[in-house]
């Protein structure tokens, strides 16, 4: 497949400005002949929808939740990136620009993350609008705080709840649409499938959550801002229900997934304690601007933290790379928190652990000062641990947290399906390798307050379009297919449980696919889960019946569908010989275990178009080229 | 540990339920009280029962997704804490509970412990917003916000929308909600322009939904995971009682122009 990325030309900071003029409007009065779907209601989604009802398109809002405001965009706690330099620190739009295809170890379009950059300023401006309530300062203005990978102070935050506030802020504007009728929401609709006719998508497959009903639901356009796979591990920082079935079964039906290996792992999450684990907790990396990372000096060191003096520990992120020390972006402090473990140093009854200390903090800026900028996070950590974090030190273990990779789209968001537009996590569009900390926030909202309400205006004034009706053959078709895999997953009668196979699918995810892989790992792996998926078709059990508000049955689904992504990623990581950001292949390495790019052969984006049941996938290139950001090994130290 | 279970079990909006006792054993207290579910449901998956259904999402107090009653408290024992968050640690060995969805009118059971908390977004649809049409803000630090008047709007915008007040309220009242939404606003000075339609279509919002009358009990703020502050309520009531000395304007803005 050819992929064209549309990138508009011109200078970098001229680009979007030039091609919102060159784009095509649709005039005021009949945006309302126009229908779209947007499946999602998370930062992207729910932006995005109530941004284009207030152009006065009509808009239809899908969610599995009960309500729109429980989008897993509820959880992000530390912040978002804005290049508003407040701080007179030195950002701008181009550093942030910098910092962010940096970050990304070069492995995104430089095209789009300008756009996101220009953009990030208008979105704080929204957001104070709507009334978030951001940090302020006595002086009554907005208060920033630093991140990883940066170098300067700009990440607006709301105490620990940034995403909460962020997304309630979308949630109230898609309210008062849905008041205003600009919106018909959908709560509780799980999309199991889209709906392509003559090659655009038109519509979704929808199954109501309550009743077991199937619906269709046809549009102009689709817009998907479904969120990340990245529960395909099993344990990880995302909400339960977080599941990668939109966007997989819209790669089946011809939409090219990019970059599926890229995931993130994030170094400060509360580690793993028991077998009954249902999921890991993230302790917001913005405690890393205060607290200090160490391990014993020894691999024998088994006193209690209190108890081992200053010249017996090991701060190895200030060691290591003392110009970032306790900021070093996530993947590199990931992979420096495994050595440290695999050396045998790691601490806490399992030893899969590090500490996370306050106590220089703690004794410098006074407990108050702490527990106003980190006291949800020290609750919430106590809750779980039943260790009070103001006396004794965090212990923290990475876990994953992100998906760079994602559906492709073009420089308007759309993917290779005509018509069915990507944003928010879901997309693979701005992260590269790598995402830095607080910008998942920003690109959810650049992409839907400020850039599908424009796009889509384009797509729609270019296209002309039938009208339908739900009795189209291809709408029928696609809800007998839905039917069927229904029917199948309640009819195998098995003996394990759709848990167990996650819970085996995501060990295998973690061993092989996870913080550090290699060719022979990535080849094991790719035996293991069609083997596994296999066993599932075979052997799951799924109590209850279709027609009926049903978990067991919409888990499964999503189960069966992480057993298709997993092998991807592994192919995926296989054949990109190199490491970059997150992606490590022990082969490409340092002596010191940094990674090594090969910008040779693999300076692109691997868009992977599925070829058929059986069949390997074909694994599309777009080239990317730098012509803003120097190519450069990427240094914190 | 070992415990004793009476789990209310409703196959569907229009059956009839009831408590159904089940027994678990090896329930480790660093467990938290969803997982322990997950394992009961484990079990009886395997001995070809149907699971029980609950509500969840994050599993880390934030969605407000999870919330059952235990013995008698929305959300069990623990103060200012989610179900997703209470850790088997409160209980002991041998003890009783008794686990049943939130109760309220406005709140119909669609199965087990699975509630339609559809009213309060509606609530908030009604008028729970700052009518701010995308691209149309002034530059973030144009108006300075005192930081007093900041933090306090955060901490009522801290609600998660998990519906506990309401389970809590002997009235099944959703004032707590509610004030706490009309509370941030008008902290704010972005909220101003709307602040007495605003109460306005709040409150016939809630009454329309039939939730119960406020009587000043308390309990919704004593259950609530969040300890969103009855202040807000004496807000709401202050707003309420100026909102109705206007003028009855358009409750409902105009459709904002983008
Ligand atoms: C614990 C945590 C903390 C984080 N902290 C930060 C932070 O501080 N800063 C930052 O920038 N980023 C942070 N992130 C990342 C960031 O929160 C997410 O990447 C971002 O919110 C994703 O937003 P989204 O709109 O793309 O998707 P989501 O918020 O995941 O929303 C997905 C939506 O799609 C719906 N959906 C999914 N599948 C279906 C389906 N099949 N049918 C119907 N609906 C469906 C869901 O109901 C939901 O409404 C954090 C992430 C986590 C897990
Ligand atoms: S599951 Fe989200 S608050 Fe409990």
């Amino acid at each position: 497949m050819e992929l064209n990325a549309k990138i508009p030309d011109g200078p970098i900071e001229k680009k979007w400005e030039k091609h919102r003029f060159d784009m095509k409007l649709v005039n005021p009065a009949n945006k309302r002949k126009y229908s779209v779907i947007v499946v999602g209601s998370g930062l992207a989604g729910a932006s995005g929808a109530a941004s284009m009802a207030e152009l006065g398109y009509n808009v239809k809002c899908f969610c599995y939740q009960d309500s729109p405001r429980r989008a897993h965009s509820i959880a992000a706690q530390g912040g978002i990136n804005a290049a508003k330099n407040y701080q007179n620190d030195g950002d701008s739009v181009y550093r942030l620009f910098y910092d962010t295809v940096k970050g990304g170890d070069f492995r995104s379009r430089e095209a789009n993350v300008h756009r996101l950059a220009e953009l990030s300023v208008n979105i704080i401006d929204q957001c104070v609008a709507q009334g978030v309530p951001f940090a302020r300062e006595y002086g009554g203005l907005l208060a920033n705080r630093s991140f990883g990978g940066a170098q300067v102070s700009r990440t607006f935050y709301a105490r620990g709840q940034t995403g909460q506030q962020l997304l309630l802020g979308a949630y109230q504007a898609l309210e008062r649409q849905i008041g205003l009728g600009k919106v018909e929401m959908y709560p509780r609709h799980e999309m199991l499938e889209p709906i392509l006719i003559d090659g655009r998508a038109r519509g979704i497959v929808v199954r109501d959550m309550v009743t077991g009903e199937l619906e269709t639901h046809l549009a102009d356009a689709v817009v998907l801002a479904t969120g990340g796979y990245g529960n395909v591990f099993f344990l990880a920082t995302y909400a339960k229900g977080c599941n990668g079935t939109a966007a997989w079964r819209s790669y089946k039906k011809g939409a090219c997934f990019a970059n599926p290996c890229f995931t993130q792992i994030h170094p400060t999450c509360i580690p793993v304690h028991g077998d009954y684990q249902s999921k890991l907790t993230l302790m917001s990396e913005s405690l890393r601007n205060d607290g200090r990372i160490w391990v014993p000096k020894r691999a024998d060191d088994k006193r209690p933290p209190g108890a081992i003096p200053e010249e017996d520990r090991d701060y190895y992120l200030e060691r290591i790379y003392p110009s970032f020390g306790n900021l070093a972006p996530r993947d590199v402090s990931s992979r420096a928190a495994k050595r440290v473990v695999d050396e045998g140093r790691g601490v806490g009854p399992t030893g899969v652990g590090v500490y996370l200390d306050f106590a220089d903090a703690i004794e410098r800026l006074g407990e108050d000062v702490i527990a106003e900028r980190y006291g949800n996070l020290f609750e919430m950590y106590e809750r779980i641990t039943d260790e009070d974090p103001y006396t004794v030190p965090m212990r923290i273990y990475p876990a994953t947290h992100y998906t760079m990779g994602g559906l492709w789209v073009d420089y308007n968001l759309e993917s290779t399906i005509p018509g069915l537009f990507v944003i928010g996590e879901a997309n693979f569009s701005d992260h590269g390798a790598n995402r830095l900390g607080a910008s998942a926030l920003m690109q959810g909202l650049a992409d839907g307050y400020f850039v599908i309400p424009y796009t889509i205006g384009d797509y729609l004034a270019r296209t002309k379009f039938e009208p339908l009706g739900a009795d189209h053959p291809e709408a029928v078709a696609t809800v007998a297919e839905v039917e069927g895999r229904v029917k199948r997953l309640l009819s195998v009668d098995g003996k394990r449980t759709p848990t167990s196979f996650h819970r085996e699918l995501g060990q295998i995810m973690w061993e092989y696919c996870g913080m550090a892989r290699t060719r022979e790992g990535l080849n094991e792996a790719l035996g293991k889960i069609p083997a596994l998926r296999e066993e599932f078709w075979e052997n799951v059990t799924v109590p209850g019946e279709a027609m009926e508000l049903n978990q067991s049955l919409e888990y499964a689904g999503r189960v069966a569908d992480f057993l298709e992504i997993g092998e991807l990623m592994c192919l995926d990581a296989l054949e990109r010989e190199e490491s970059c950001g997150a992606h490590l292949r022990e082969e490409y390495q340092t002596e010191d275990g940094e990674a090594v790019r090969d910008d040779e052969d693999y300076s692109h984006v691997a868009a992977w178009e599925y070829a058929g049941e059986g069949k390997k996938p074909i694994r599309n290139v777009e080239q990317l080229n730098f012509e803003y950001v120097e190519l450069a090994t990427r240094s914190y130290k | 540990m070992k415990l004793t279970l009476h789990i209310w079990r409703q196959q569907n909006a229009k059956s009839k339920g009831r408590f159904v006792k089940y027994d678990l054993d090896d329930v480790s207290p660093d467990m938290s009280f969803l997982e322990m579910l997950d394992v009961l449901n484990e079990k009886l998956i395997a001995e070809g029962q149907e699971p029980v259904a609950f509500d969840h999402d994050c599993r880390e107090g934030i969605c407000g997704t999870c919330g059952v009653v235990v013995s008698g408290r929305a959300h069990g024992p623990r103060d200012r804490t989610t179900m997703c968050q209470l850790h088997m640690r409160e209980f002991k060995d041998g003890d009783t509970l008794w686990i049943e969805p939130w109760r309220a009118k406005a709140f119909p059971v669609l199965r087990d412990l699975i509630v339609d908390r559809s009213a309060l977004d509606r609530i908030i649809a009604a008028g729970g917003f700052i009518g701010a049409p995308t691209g149309s803000a002034p530059d973030a630090n144009a108006i300075p916000i005192p930081k007093e008047d900041a933090d306090l709007a955060m901490d009522a915008a801290a609600c998660i929308g998990c519906g506990a007040c309401v389970a809590a309220c002997p009235n099944a009242s959703a004032m707590l909600f509610t004030a706490a939404k009309v509370s941030q606003f008008a902290k704010l000075p972005q909220g101003q322009p709307e602040r007495y339609r605003r109460v306005k279509a709040m409150v016939r919002q809630m009454d329309f939904e039939g939730f119960g009358n406020c009587t000043n009990h308390g309990e919704c703020s004593a259950a609530c995971p969040k300890a969103i502050s009855l202040d807000h309520i004496a807000q709401l009531n202050r707003d309420y009682l100026r909102s109705s000395l206007r003028a009855d304007r358009r409750i409902v803005s105009e459709v904002g122009a983008g």
